[in-house]
């Protein structure tokens, strides 16, 4: 493989790896608080065609990637309001959240399919990435050293900050939480609300980033991805920065093997398309047999909080 | 020289109960004062309110004269209380450092935090690594940790909620120099406990509480236990009536060398237990909650299968790989601590909860059916016998209050005749009056012949109750020996194992 391949392969890889590190970051840091939200595909819909229609119309993309995180906003707080503040059962409203971001976008998309829009460019000056090398750390978009940004910001907040200590806190023993004096269902709605932007920012990266158009469905199931990196990280943040990574080079792969990119093509295209989605099944299951890695999983995940008085 | 804390005509009423009626009294400088009561005397709603965690819905609360409001903990802390509950609000994954800067109001520096907690330890030799996870901690420890982060904010009132129900007798004793020295140096202690012997050591006064009113204000010292019992159910206590001179019979359950794996992280499993009961014999098994029980009552009842046949016997038939329901039809019969969720389906009717273990038994599933008829007439029975306040047998498990719902289940289980019966905490949570008619009905189902296993953790209990006595520690069990052969201290040395025996020294 020559060099330029190499980089172009690092460069896709990035790309694809990036929406599900923002996603997943997100997500990381709504089930450290004890909640288990599986809206997140759903949440990355919206933000997807929030990005794209705010970029068709404006041209601007920061402006997109706000009203994105806004929208993803919006859309976790109907989740936040229904687990939340009526205690409904948080897995049904996730997959609820996600059936509902589906048809909404693709309601919000028709008649926009195919219409194309131009990608967020390079942050840096082009001058700083002439030389292929200089590619690899200078060439990308603000959503990319956004996401490494976001890595080591979440680990510091869960690890260093009170504010974290209190919503690991809340996410390991709510009733304790309470009886200290700390709001568990307001820390639970900042956590959610944080988690909606992040998939809204997420979802943003598709038009944005990848495809600079809309198409349905165009998130294929990459929030999935997020919510089981989250179990595969063990809740870490650096773990989940590998992980994202080993799951873009997988579908980076796909793009290859289509191509007719040498020894990969041994191995069928569809097949490549599949991995990701096997590997997510895989890890699962293994991260079930193997009980110890699921120790680190918050306590109250996915328990409503019910004081009892 | 004003009290500390006044209360006067406190008032709180909950849906369908007046939970405190009128109460009034006061704590003096220094002072420890006993908050007495059984089960639902309205003792946790008192202090709950004192903290700020309810309104009284009448009354005033004044503190050191004045008259005061207090919303909130976090105004009952700035006002100078202090409290450590029953139930730890700890987080086992984070460490005590962490654990107690969340209790702080105030942002305080991890650095200057720890620092002043090691000044703390050291003043109340309240030894603790502040960077160990509190996982690892036994409950004693943990206790700590809650007693820290109370002294921390240099109270003038500490409040204890039932401290010592789950520590050793050495533990207890270690508390109780920590509290003296507190009360010494000006602090108030408000107690509250329903062990009266713990209440005539430590306490200068006790208050009493009954169905929510003020029952009387004493000095303890100069009351009796028994004196001070009555007064908190309100009429005569019953002993525990034991045939004297009773024999045993045959071994009945024999226990060689039973082993559980290690489930969770924080699972403690058995570790090799053996023990012998005899047709006619209670054994009790005491220790300090976490040390196994809850794998061994698993073990025994079926719902951790084993693989060893003849690690478990009954009658000299191994049952060691047998599931719950070939045991049950064997004649074990077991009752787990959870009551709610574990021992009993909260959304079903107390009937549909007895055809759940007492089917077999009692015949109440023909071809496939159930025999609503059989069920609902044991049912009706059970609650008849034990005094159950229900509505009937229709009413869901969930409806009834805790200890009524222990009495039906002990109940459900005694009435089925088990030759062999493992209990956890047979009596928790429930008052005196019905813990005596459970201990009686246990010891009568004894003289007809059962071989029972009580596991508890009120020492107490266990020495009123039992035969002979085993000590569980770290999931390994001490030999069994006839309960008058024990005093506290050894049972207490037991309870802490080697571990709590160094620390003690």
């Amino acid at each position: 493989m020559s060099p330029e391949l190499i980089i172009a392969i690092i460069v896709t890889v990035v790309g694809a790896s990036t929406p599900i590190l923002i996603a997943a970051l997100g997500e990381l840091v709504v089930e450290r608080s004890g909640v288990l939200n599986l809206g997140v595909e759903g949440m990355m819909l919206v933000g997807a065609i929030t990005a794209f229609l705010v970029v068709f119309l404006t041209g601007n993309h920061y402006l997109a990637i706000l009203l994105a995180a806004a929208a993803g906003v919006a859309a976790s707080m109907i989740f936040g309001f229904l687990t939340l503040s009526l205690s409904a059962n948080q897995t049904a409203t996730g997959l609820a959240l996600t059936i509902f971001g589906t048809g909404l976008s693709a309601l919000a998309g028709q008649g926009y399919s195919a219409r194309p829009v131009t990608l967020l460019g390079p942050l840096f000056p082009a001058e700083l990435a002439l030389h292929p090398i200089w590619r690899v750390l200078f060439g990308y978009s603000a959503l990319v050293y956004f996401s490494f940004a976001l890595v080591f910001a979440v680990w510091w907040f869960l690890k260093k900050s009170r504010a974290g200590l209190i919503l690991r806190a809340v996410g390991e023993n709510d009733l304790s939480a309470h009886s200290i004096g700390y709001s568990v269902i307001g820390v639970r709605y900042a956590a959610v609300a944080f988690g909606g932007a992040m998939a809204g920012i997420a979802g943003a990266c598709f038009p944005l980033l990848l495809t600079p158009q809309w198409a349905e469905r165009m998130t294929a199931g990459r929030g999935w991805i997020a919510v089981a990196l989250v179990v595969f990280a063990s809740w870490r943040p650096f773990r989940l920065l590998a992980g994202a990574y080993l799951f873009g080079l997988v579908m980076t792969m796909e793009l290859y093997a289509k191509a007719g990119g040498g020894p990969l093509s041994a191995i069928p295209a569809e097949l490549w398309a599949a991995m990701p989605y096997i590997a997510t099944v895989v890890v699962l299951v293994l991260i079930s047999i193997r009980r110890d890695a699921s120790n680190n999983a918050p306590a109250c995940l996915g328990k409503p909080f019910l004081p009892s008085n | 020289m004003p009290n500390r804390l006044e209360l006067t005509g406190i008032t709180k009423q909950f849906p369908g109960v007046l939970a405190n009626d009128g109460v009034s009294f006061a704590v003096k400088p220094g002072e420890i004062h006993a908050l007495l009561g059984e089960n639902g005397a309205g003792k946790s709603t008192l202090v709950k309110m004192i903290y700020g965690i309810m309104q009284p819905d009448a009354g005033e609360i004044r503190w050191n004269g004045q008259s005061v409001t207090v919303p909130n903990p976090k105004a009952a802390r700035r006002l100078g209380i202090g409290m450590v509950f029953q139930h730890f609000s700890l987080f086992d994954a984070l460490t005590v450092l962490e654990n107690i800067a969340l209790g702080m109001d105030a942002k305080i520096p991890s650095r200057a935090l720890e620092s002043r907690i090691r000044e703390v330890m050291q003043t109340y030799g309240l030894l603790l690594d502040p960077h160990r996870t509190v996982a690892t901690l036994s409950v004693g420890e943990r206790q700590r940790i809650e007693i820290v982060r109370a002294l921390l904010l240099d109270p003038q009132l500490l409040i204890m909620d039932e401290p010592t129900s789950v520590l050793t007798p050495q533990e207890v004793d270690q508390l109780f120099t920590v509290l003296r020295k507190l009360a010494a140096e000006g602090c108030s202690i408000l107690y509250i406990s329903h062990k009266l012997h713990e209440i005539k050591a430590l306490c200068d006064t006790a208050t009493i509480l009954r169905g929510g009113k003020l029952v009387d204000t004493c000095d303890p010292k100069q009351e009796t236990s028994r004196s001070m019992a009555e007064k908190m159910i309100g009429t005569g206590l019953r002993d525990i009536v034991k045939a004297e001179g009773r024999t045993f019979g045959p071994p009945k359950l024999v226990v060689n060398r039973l082993r559980t794996q290690k489930t969770g992280h924080f699972d403690v499993p058995v570790d090799g237990a053996s023990f012998t009961v005899r047709a006619g014999e209670i054994l009790g098994i005491a220790g300090v909650a976490g040390n196994g029980q809850n794998a061994l009552l698993d073990a025994l009842s079926g719902e951790i299968l084993g693989d060893d046949r003849e690690a478990i016997t009954i009658d000299g038939l191994g049952i060691g790989t047998m599931n719950t329901t070939e045991r049950r039809k064997r004649g074990l019969c077991a009752v787990p601590e959870e009551r709610n969720g574990h021992a009993a389906v909260g959304d079903f009717s107390l009937s549909d909860n007895s055809v759940l273990t007492a089917r077999d038994r009692l015949g109440m599933v023909v071809m496939g059916l159930i025999n609503s008829g059989a069920a609902k007439t044991y049912t009706g029975k059970v609650i008849a016998d034990f005094a159950v306040k229900a509505l009937g047998p229709a009413s869901t498990a969930g409806s009834l209050s805790g200890g009524n719902l222990q009495k039906y289940i002990m109940g459900r289980e005694i009435l089925q005749k088990p030759s062999v019966l493992v209990v956890s905490q047979p009596t928790w949570g429930v008052d005196a009056g019905a813990a005596a008619a459970i201990h009686q009905a246990l010891v009568d189902l004894a003289s007809a012949g059962s071989a029972i296993v009580v596991i508890s953790q009120d020492l107490d209990e266990l020495r009123a109750l039992s035969d002979t006595l085993a000590v569980i520690n770290m999931g390994r069990l001490s030999q069994a020996r006839p309960v008058k052969d024990f005093s506290v201290e050894e049972i207490g040395l037991l309870m802490g194992g080697v571990h709590g025996a160094t620390e003690a020294a």
